[in-house]
């Protein structure tokens, strides 16, 4: 290492430990010793009302954040007193966590039972001083994340009574962001309190309205029950607004839902468009394909839960590629076994991969039983987000991204693969690819056992969003089917299409309908579209086609 | 060519028709027309749109573009298959197709004319005259011997003539032949060549063939086509001797 | 005409069958209602239901056997005409339940009063007249089977793509009476009948005159489809299973011929449904489950299609089978069906007449054996399924 490099490293190293010592001073500074709190938390029990109002104006000059919980606790009525050491204490009503615990430490106190312990009493004007302590603490506080979170829960409240803090915390505030909520929660309280004049409830409309969502919607249609005539017609107009932004999210929504539905269609559709385009297959256990992909995401979890727990959140990386070369292998053994004997004759294959899939589930009901198997989601398929007005759950978004990378992944495969190449030159004229020197039966089998490798990957998708039982492949068999059918056979675009459009059309037609009727009107639907176009979408023309 | 002739007294009249598939151009503005009674053999390199032409008048495809007429008057393009048979118009395909698993007389029973209808079908029964008529074709094509055999036991040439005789009781007034002679012997095809030429006399033919010695049996008009167009016209011998056929078709 | 039809029908296979079937329709009833109880030849009053339940499927497998076998119409909803002849059937039932019922309402059924419903929906209506019942049997599942073919047959949709949109119809009127709003019961159809035509449904006459309908009815069938195939438009059908596209080059309306097949299976299917669900007395949205119509083609499979008795072997010795099974070992039934399904497509292909058929040719000459009709699948398997683009 040269001079130069030393020298850099060790202005880097002096930089990181200022660094570290500012960070670790910054709470030293709002932070009491334990001690010191705890005395000023205990003087909140003895004496007058009076005495403890200045106990409080005491922790709220404190200024550490553990003061908080304490009035809060105490503005609910909770707080409680050892009658004979005059300890402050949390009980588990109040929130702590053992039975009896500490304000300040959180430890237990188990030498002390309920019986010992008197309410710190409050009255009306000690709740006042509560509130505004509270206020104080939060909205004023240092700690930029903790004047967020008060401001938003102002916002919620939206009591009129914090509007003298709340109009000192926006002249103090710095932070662009926490402003804006602040003047929201200020415009909230303008338009629901009596007293604001009209101007400042003419001013209030546009800033709730900038705020959007259901919560504006609400507080809009609130405050216009008891609006003054000369603003009504702004309230109204900005209530239209917000109107016409729900539909809009809502249908937002909607395409968002069937997206998702289209991108489950697409998985468990897109196995089924390989086997059924390239090898003219229909393989009807192609849903048990699926279906055994769930349960090897399954046992790689058991698997996991027992001997490296904390391998958990790795499990469906684990689970792809073994349902993927499962359930590969066990389509080559199919094909090799039943369907090569078969080509030439479709309607026989689909009774052969019947009898196969009826086999298989029972297998399967033998091995893991006819129950349910619940498949648990990694900590970050779980929980949701939102996206402006859209709720949007991790383990739906994450099989959309999904299934387009598997469409795309096979997209490539087809097009630049020596076994792609091969594949749709058999696709194209099975007799003219074998007599070019193309081995057709090693091509059927590994195109079978792709399009049941990507079935056992459709499977691990589904097992995040479902239960996993024997007769998880029937449900979505037939609405394959559907898809390969409305998108055309012997392409992959013409499967996307399928099935981001029936995902869509379902989940727009289920409001109306139910999911039910909804369902069967979709199906009378591609019945009756099959009639204008026998061959789907996205067909393929030509002189022999029908040959 | 086509404009100066009378659409009428036509039997076929195919003008500027196109097709095309997934942009590839199958029949490019072609103009053929066969009149009563006559003989039109077809020759052209494989792909030239032969088998796309006839697809075309029986109502397989429908064309882009174009005019096919039959008898100089029936819109070939708005009928279907069945309604086109019905016409009078009859085809027989490139590979024989015969139906397997009924026996020879059969296979003339279903081509007779006579109603085509379902109940008129369900309720059928061969009278006399029928049996007379399916006897004296099954003599025609020499298959008499034969009539109760499956077709699927036949030989590849004798499927060939139960398919002209299957033609023969349809009774048609067109006739598309798509290459007759394909895995015949010679012997087979001399008598397959007298056999047309009779039928000749009467109604119109359009053969399709690639054996050059059975076209020239033929002794018909000739035409030429090449990537979906007419490429020359005229007796087999002028045809023949045109340059560009036998840069592109017959080769050097 | 008709006559010279039907007397064209009676072939030396059909007369011999339909003198079966008569024979069985006297005898077991005979058996069952004659012979003293200690008899060894007595049938069990559990058995007559039972057998006519068999016939009733077998007479199922012979109506998809006349699309299937004889005109190459793969139809995977075949179950849902059979449900509808049987929920005609469940609904004049229901009719004749009075009083009787748990609500003892003397027009609602049951399942409507609990629905809280007013009055008696209008495809209810003259439901109580046997006579209309009975024409519905045969006018709904030939309306549904009209249409539905009309659609697909005129649109030329065929083979693979032909039997998934009927494995849909199936399905979606599964998912359709599923639903209480639909007025036929719901999730449990219709059931605790108490009398057809003025006769208790659970006394042995009725049961035993049942069967013998059932196996009139099939012998009925027998006629019906062998007059029909024996016919022109049956070696039309034919024609149009071996080479649709030639048949119609021959002028043949292979639409109009499809769909005459199609109406005249589910009318069939109809009446066999109709004669199913009195005696097994209970009719429910199950029977739509695409399962169940994937199963008749099993039957008729493994019977042998293309022939008027194979689809009645099959259907009759795959039910014996089912009941066996399910009885002894229920856990392995479905591995025994499955198996099924792959042995007879890989190694049976002409179902269990075929074999005999076989063996036949195999002892008697060599020349016999040439003659031997071809399988449907000789035919099938030179048609190259794949599509390929323009040359």
């Amino acid at each position: 290492m040269t001079g130069a490099g030393m020298t850099i490293l060790k202005h880097l190293i002096g930089a990181m430990l200022l660094l570290s010592a500012l960070l670790t001073a910054i709470p030293a500074h709002a932070q009491f010793a334990d001690a010191d709190l705890t005395t000023l938390v205990d003087a909140l029990a003895p004496g007058s009302f009076k005495d403890r109002e200045t106990a409080i104006g005491n922790l709220v000059a404190s200024g550490d954040p553990r003061a908080v919980p304490v009035l809060e606790t105490l503005l609910e009525g909770e707080l409680y007193f050892d009658e004979t050491g005059g300890k402050v204490v949390f009980t588990s009503a109040s929130g702590g966590k053992g039975a009896i615990s500490d304000p300040v430490t959180g430890a237990d106190l188990s030498d002390l039972t309920e019986a010992d312990l008197e309410k710190v009493k409050v009255n009306n004007s000690l709740r006042r001083v509560l509130r505004t302590a509270i206020g104080q603490m939060t909205l004023l506080s240092e700690d930029a994340r903790v004047r967020l979170s008060a401001a938003q829960s102002v916002l919620r409240d939206a009591d009129p009574a914090q509007l003298e803090l709340l109009d000192s915390a926006i002249s103090a505030e710095t932070d662009v962001r926490i402003k804006r909520v602040m003047e929201q929660a200020r415009a909230v309280i303008m338009l629901k309190s009596p007293e604001a004049s009209v101007e400042d409830k003419t001013a209030a409309v546009p800033v709730v309205l900038a705020i959007g969502g259901r919560d504006a919607l609400n507080t809009l249609t609130t405050a216009l029950a008891s609006a003054p005539d000369e603003i009504r017609p702004t309230i109204e107009s900005a209530i239209d607004g917000l109107a016409r932004d729900r539909a809009a999210w809502d249908v937002a929504q909607n395409v968002w839902f069937g997206v998702s539905l289209g991108s489950v269609l697409l998985l468990a559709a897109i196995g089924l468009a390989i086997t059924f385009g390239v090898m003219g297959v229909i393989n009807m256990a192609h849903g048990e394909m699926v279906m055994l992909g769930a349960y090897t995401t399954f046992v790689v979890q058991e698997i996991i839960r027992q001997n490296a727990p904390g391998l958990f959140d790795w499990s469906l990386a684990i689970a792809l590629p073994a349902a993927f070369l499962f359930t590969g292998l066990v389509g080559v053994a199919i094909e090799r076994g039943i369907i090569r004997f078969l080509y030439g004759r479709p309607l026989e294959t689909l009774l052969a991969t019947w009898g196969l899939s009826l086999i298989i589930q029972q297998a399967v009901q033998r091995i893991f039983t006819a129950n349910i198997r619940e498949v648990g989601n990694p900590s970050w398929m779980s929980g949701s987000f939102e996206l402006g007005g859209l709720a949007i759950t991790w383990n739906r978004f994450y099989i959309v991204i999904f299934a387009l990378l598997v469409f795309v992944a096979l997209l490539l495969v087809l097009k630049y693969t020596a076994i792609g190449l091969h594949m749709r030159a058999v696709t194209q004229n099975r007799r003219m690819a074998s007599s070019m020197g193309i081995r057709t039966p090693l091509v059927d089998a590994m195109t079978f056992g792709l399009g049941s490798g990507i079935a056992g990957l459709a499977g691990v998708a589904l097992s995040q969003i479902g239960n996993v039982s024997p007769n998880l492949g029937q449900g979505y068999i037939i609405d394959s089917f559907m898809v390969v059918v409305f998108g055309g056979v012997g392409n992959l675009w013409g499967t996307l299409v399928g099935a981001l459009t029936l995902g869509i059309a379902n989940k727009f037609i289920e409001p109306y309908a139910g999911a039910v009727l909804g369902k069967i009107i979709i199906l009378v639907l591609i019945i009756l579209f099959i009639q204008r176009r026998p061959r789907g979408l996205f067909a393929l023309k030509g002189r022999s086609i029908e040959a | 060519m086509s404009e100066a002739r009378e659409k009428l007294g036509t039997m076929l009249y195919l003008d500027g028709v196109s097709v095309a598939f997934d942009g590839f151009k199958a029949i490019n503005n072609l103009s053929i027309i066969v009149h009563p009674a006559e003989m039109l053999a077809i020759i052209g390199p494989n792909g030239a749109g032969k088998t796309t032409m006839m697809d075309i008048i029986t109502g397989k495809t429908r064309p882009d573009d174009g005019q096919v007429l039959f008898d100089g008057r029936t819109d070939l393009t708005k009928l279907d298959e069945a309604a086109i048979a019905n016409l009078g118009i009859g085809r027989k395909f490139q590979k024989p197709t015969v139906f397997e698993s009924h026996t020879v007389w059969d296979n003339i029973e279903m081509a007779l004319k006579k109603p085509r209808g379902i109940f008129a079908t369900l309720f059928y029964t061969a009278d006399d005259e029928d049996i007379a008529r399916i006897t004296e074709i099954l003599e025609t094509v020499r298959l008499l011997a034969r009539k109760d055999d499956y077709a699927a036991n036949l030989s590849h040439g004798q499927k060939q003539w139960l398919e002209i005789g299957m033609l023969l009781a349809q009774d048609p007034k067109l006739l598309l032949v798509d290459e007759p002679v394909a895995g015949m012997t010679d012997a087979e095809t001399v008598e397959t060549a007298k056999l047309l030429k009779d039928i000749a006399k009467t109604r119109s033919v359009v053969v399709v063939e690639h054996d050059m010695s059975f076209v020239r049996e033929l002794g018909s008009r000739v035409t030429c086509l090449a990537e979906g167009a007419v490429l020359a016209e005229g007796s087999l011998d002028q045809v023949s001797a045109n340059p560009v056929v036998i840069e592109r078709y017959l080769g050097r | 005409m008709i006559t010279q039809a039907l007397f064209r029908a009676l072939d030396k296979k059909a007369i011999w069958l339909v003198a079966i079937l008569l024979l069985v329709a006297v005898a077991v009833p005979a058996s069952n209602l004659l012979l003293p109880v200690d008899s060894p030849f007595r049938l069990p009053n559990y058995a007559v239901p039972l057998f006519g339940k068999y016939l009733t499927f077998a007479m199922l497998a012979l109506a998809l056997d006349l699309v299937w076998g004889y005109c190459g119409i793969l139809s995977l909803g075949h179950g849902a005409f059979f449900a509808i002849g049987g929920y005609a059937m469940g609904m004049y039932l229901m009719r004749q339940i009075g009083t009787r019922g748990v609500y003892a309402n003397p027009i609602l059924p049951d399942f409507m009063v609990f629905l809280n419903w007013k009055e008696l929906p209008w495809y209810w209506y003259g439901m109580d007249n046997f006579w209309f019942a009975m024409l519905m049997v045969v006018v709904v599942p030939g309306l549904l089977a009209f249409i539905f073919g009309f659609l697909a047959f005129r649109s030329r949709v065929t083979g693979v793509y032909l039997s998934i949109i009927t494995q849909a119809m199936t399905y979606a009127l599964l998912l359709a009476f599923f639903r209480n709003d639909m007025g036929f019961g719901g999730n449990n159809g219709l059931t605790d009948f108490k009398d057809i035509l003025g006769q208790s449904i659970s006394a042995p006459s009725t049961r035993a005159a049942l069967f013998a309908a059932s196996a009139i009815a099939l012998a009925l069938a027998v006629l019906a489809c062998s007059a029909i195939v024996n016919s022109k438009l049956g070696k039309v059908m034919v024609a149009v299973r071996d080479a649709e596209s030639r048949t119609r080059f021959l002028g043949y309306r292979v639409e109009y011929v499809k769909l005459f097949a199609f109406v005249v299976s589910a009318i069939i299917a109809g009446i066999a449904g109709a004669l199913y669900v009195p005696q097994v007395g209970i009719i429910n949205p199950s029977e739509f489950e695409p399962a169940n119509s994937i199963e008749v083609v099993i039957w008729t499979a493994v019977g042998g299609r293309g022939t008027i008795i194979g689809p009645i072997i099959g259907g009759v010795l795959v039910n014996v089978g089912k009941s066996y099974f399910t009885g002894a070992f229920p856990e392995y039934w479905l591995f025994a069906l499955g198996a099924l399904f792959v042995v007879t497509t890989l190694f049976l292909p002409k179902g269990i007449v075929g074999l005999i058929g076989q063996y036949r040719a195999a002892t008697t000459k060599r020349e016999q054996h040439d003659r031997d009709a071809p399988t449907p699948m000789q035919v099938e398997a030179g048609a190259d399924p794949q599509p390929k683009p323009a040359e």
